[in-house]
């Protein structure tokens, strides 16, 4: 049977297809919906882990015993999980152990643009990167079948394109693969350093190998096209090729590391000129030019950014498409009317605060009008750059804070906190509790106290945690009271120790709600005071200031504002 | 055939996708379907593409490319009106969503959009807002749509139906009607 298949959805039908037992991630765009299809599947275990790097300790520890297991992350997210990565590629695997990683080039929803394939040669894991959605499930089928043939965790290289774009996929049945035995083995699975100098020369060996057996793999094949011309490429890359130079040979790869030297010094013999397309780093290129073998790349094309069909016209062949956009105001994303956010960040702004922060929806607190964020970097950073604002300026925490998110949080805001308290910073933290993990759109974590399928589970308390950690200061607001919201944080910025505010709303798209939407009255003096909200649905308009009836949802943020009573609707 | 589907995040622009690939898979095409989904749905400019063909490559058209683009959002028709192709066309919602730059007042929502653009406007929230509530307005639009481009009214329709929540249904079917006369 043939089905439409968001490529996530794919690379999850053929983990099930080949037998999977366990699956862990934590949600990353554009990743995230690998997991969520995996856990529709009654014959797979699967659960949000709270981040990346025991994500992938849950996936090393099930492969030993046996099942085959997938982890699932962004390209950030494997930097989390760069510890476990590094060693499980010593000790090896007993059930496959794939890797889904989804990189994100043109940064549609990251903090980067990096490539994981380096990451993959740092390593010494092999990649596979499948084009479509069809080749995202067979793929993710092979990718198991290595990792067990080579006793290696292989990493599933997807784009945000190949990720996020449906194609037509065969489905097959799901080939039940029984657990492995499990053999106590303290030179394979315990990595001192005895073992694991002997271990090193098993995977440059094994790395060698496989590179010498990839030369025949099907999946790495050439179309014979123009003898003028040739292009190595793979995943999404391929699709542009072509569209692009539908007359040109080319030599598909599909498995990007490590390579077939030989197979790429017959097809650059083959043709007059051979270029090498990738997005992103020149991964392929460097590997091939060390092999030397001479190749273009790089000096034709750009490093930054998606590829597309016309970018390789215009590269290759020097045809540009002559499009010329309209001088338009830009539309970023911005907090959603109604957004629990909204009030934390009004605050901040009015008392024109230092803020450190983290990822999530709630990094768009540095969109104007509310513009008050100064930092964001990775998972969890706002609690350490926090200390370090501390550290540095005694005075710092008199107009500084960190915010983060509920789910960040426990990813990795604890660690930070722990610091705090043992090394007695002054900081003041917000935890920003939406009661769900929002920006990657809507998934549990531990303090929504549901698992990945909907079952209840233990709810941890993030004030407890807190408490625990030893904060002396720990205290929820709401925050779409902003009286209450900002006389906490004028309070807790007073004091020189650590505290805790947890502003606690869900985050409003978890009300599936149909709005009516308040009316601006005859009352309104145009003073503006509501603009700063930053709210989508305020308008200043030709026709003077408006709510937008389709957008609004009734939070009543800009009731609270308004000095004049010029807002008609009831907070419900 | 390329079609572009542009809007503001939120705005139902996956679902108009989605729709168009059910209901092109049924009339035996290949189909290829582009989302963003992330950072860039809160209420940011979106792109969503939808190819369909005897066998498609690429997931993404390119400048210059569209044979059509439905447009949510009558700025966002504008901005992204260089996708077109010669002779292609734009089916547009009149509806204006200001963007955050306007809101702040550090721009102006372009006037005279109407004038620039080759192809039809549609009053779908108006529209919307008859059928029950304004979120309808992407039902409104892919009515207009399958009139515009003669589809299978009942297969198309149905695609829609198929898509969305039982509770929503009268109301969309009803918007779609709207959609579908207003053309």
């Amino acid at each position: 049977m043939k089905k439409l298949l968001l490529g996530d959805f794919a690379v999850a039908r053929g983990a099930w297809e080949a037998g999977v037992k366990v699956a862990a991630a934590y949600p990353g765009t554009p990743s995230t919906e690998i997991t969520e299809e995996l856990a529709r599947y009654d014959d797979v275990y699967s659960e949000w882990s709270p981040n990346e790097k025991v994500a992938l300790e849950v996936g090393i520890g099930a492969s030993i015993r046996g099942a085959r297991s997938i982890v699932s992350m962004k390209h950030v997210g494997l930097n989390v999980a760069c510890d476990p990565l590094f060693t499980a590629s010593y000790t090896g695997v007993n059930g496959g152990l794939v890797i889904a990683v989804a990189d994100d080039p043109s940064v549609f929803s990251s903090q980067n643009e990096q490539d994981t394939r380096l990451t993959a040669v740092s390593a010494q894991v092999p990649v596979l990167e499948p084009s479509d959605s069809m080749e995202a499930k067979e793929f993710t089928k092979l990718a198991f079948e290595l990792s067990e043939r080579y006793d290696t965790p292989v990493i599933l290289r997807i784009t945000t394109r190949v990720a996020h774009s449906q194609s037509l996929v065969e489905l097959e049945e799901r080939q039940e693969q029984p657990l492995r035995a499990y053999e106590k083995d303290i030179k394979k699975y315990v990595m001192m350093p005895a073992n694991a100098r002997v271990k090193h020369a098993v995977v440059e060996e094994r790395m060698k190998k496989l590179s010498q057996d990839s030369e025949s793999f099907a999946i790495n094949r050439i179309e014979e096209g123009s003898k003028e011309l040739g292009i190595i490429c793979s995943g999404g890359v391929y699709q542009y090729v072509k569209e692009a130079l539908p007359e040109a040979s080319v030599l598909k790869l599909g498995m990007v590391y490590p390579l077939p030297f030989e197979l790429i010094r017959k097809f650059a013999g083959s043709v007059k000129r051979c270029i090498v397309a990738e997005e992103l780093a020149p991964h392929i290129e460097t590997l091939v030019k060390a092999a030397g073998i001479s190749v273009e790349g790089k000096n034709i094309f750009p490093r930054c950014g998606e590829f597309t069909a016309n970018l390789i016209r215009e590269c290759v062949l020097g045809k540009k498409v002559e499009a010329v956009p309209a001088d338009v105001p830009a539309r970023p994303p911005v907090l959603c009317a109604g957004c629990p956010h909204r009030g934390v960040f009004y605050v901040l702004s009015k008392l024109k605060l230092n803020v450190l922060g983290d990822i999530g929806c709630y990094t768009l607190g540095a969109v104007p009008p509310l513009g008050s964020m100064d930092a964001v970097v990775c998972m969890g950073a706002s609690v350490g750059m926090a200390i370090g604002f501390d550290k540095a300026d005694p005075e710092a925490h008199k107009h500084s804070v960190a915010v983060i998110g509920d789910s960040t949080f426990i990813h990795s805001g604890i660690t930070g906190l722990v610091d705090a308290v043992y090394n007695k910073a002054k900081i003041t933290v917000i935890i920003l509790d939406n009661r769900t993990t929002g920006m990657t759109g809507h998934q549990n974590h531990p303090a929504t106290g549901k698992t990945i399928k909907n079952e209840p589970t233990y709810e941890l308390d993030l004030a407890e945690v807190c408490r625990a950690v030893g904060v002396p200061n720990v205290r929820t607001v709401d925050p779409g009271n902003l009286a209450e919201t900002e006389a906490a944080v004028r309070e807790e910025l007073a004091k020189d120790e650590v505290s805790v505010i947890i502003a606690k709303k869900p985050c409003v798209l978890l009300t599936k709600k149909l709005y009516t939407g308040f009316r601006i009255n005859d009352k309104c003096k145009k003073c503006k005071a509501c603009l700063k909200l930053g709210c989508p649905a305020i308008v200043n308009g030709k026709n003077g200031i408006t709510i937008d009836v389709s957008l609004c949802t009734e939070c009543g943020l800009c009731k609270s504002v308004c000095k004049f009573g010029a807002i008609d609707g009831e907070v419900k | 055939m390329d079609i572009l589907i542009v809007g503001v995040g939120g705005q139902g622009t996956l679902l108009a996708s989605r729709v168009l690939g059910k209901y092109a898979l049924e009339e035996g095409f290949d189909v290829k379907l582009s989302e963003v989904h992330g950072m860039a749905q809160r209420g940011g400019s979106v792109m969503t593409y939808v190819r369909i063909g005897q066998k498609i490559a690429s997931p993404i058209i390119d400048e210059g490319c569209a044979d059509l683009i439905l447009a949510f959002e009558k700025l966002e028709a504008l901005r992204y009106a260089h996708y077109l192709k010669k002779g292609g066309a734009i089916l547009y919602s009149t509806q204006e969503i200001m963007p955050m730059p306007v809101v702040t007042g550090a721009a102006e929502y372009p006037q005279g959009i109407e004038a620039k653009l080759p192809g039809t406007g549609v009053d779908a929230l108006g529209l919307a807002l008859k059928a029950g509530n304004a979120k309808a307005a992407n039902s409104v639009m892919l009515g207009a749509l399958c009139k515009k481009m003669n589809f299978d009214r009942d297969k198309f329709e149905g695609a829609l139906l198929s898509c969305i929540p039982q509770k929503t249904m009268e109301m969309n079917k009803k918007a779609f009607e709207l959609g579908y006369a207003a053309v």
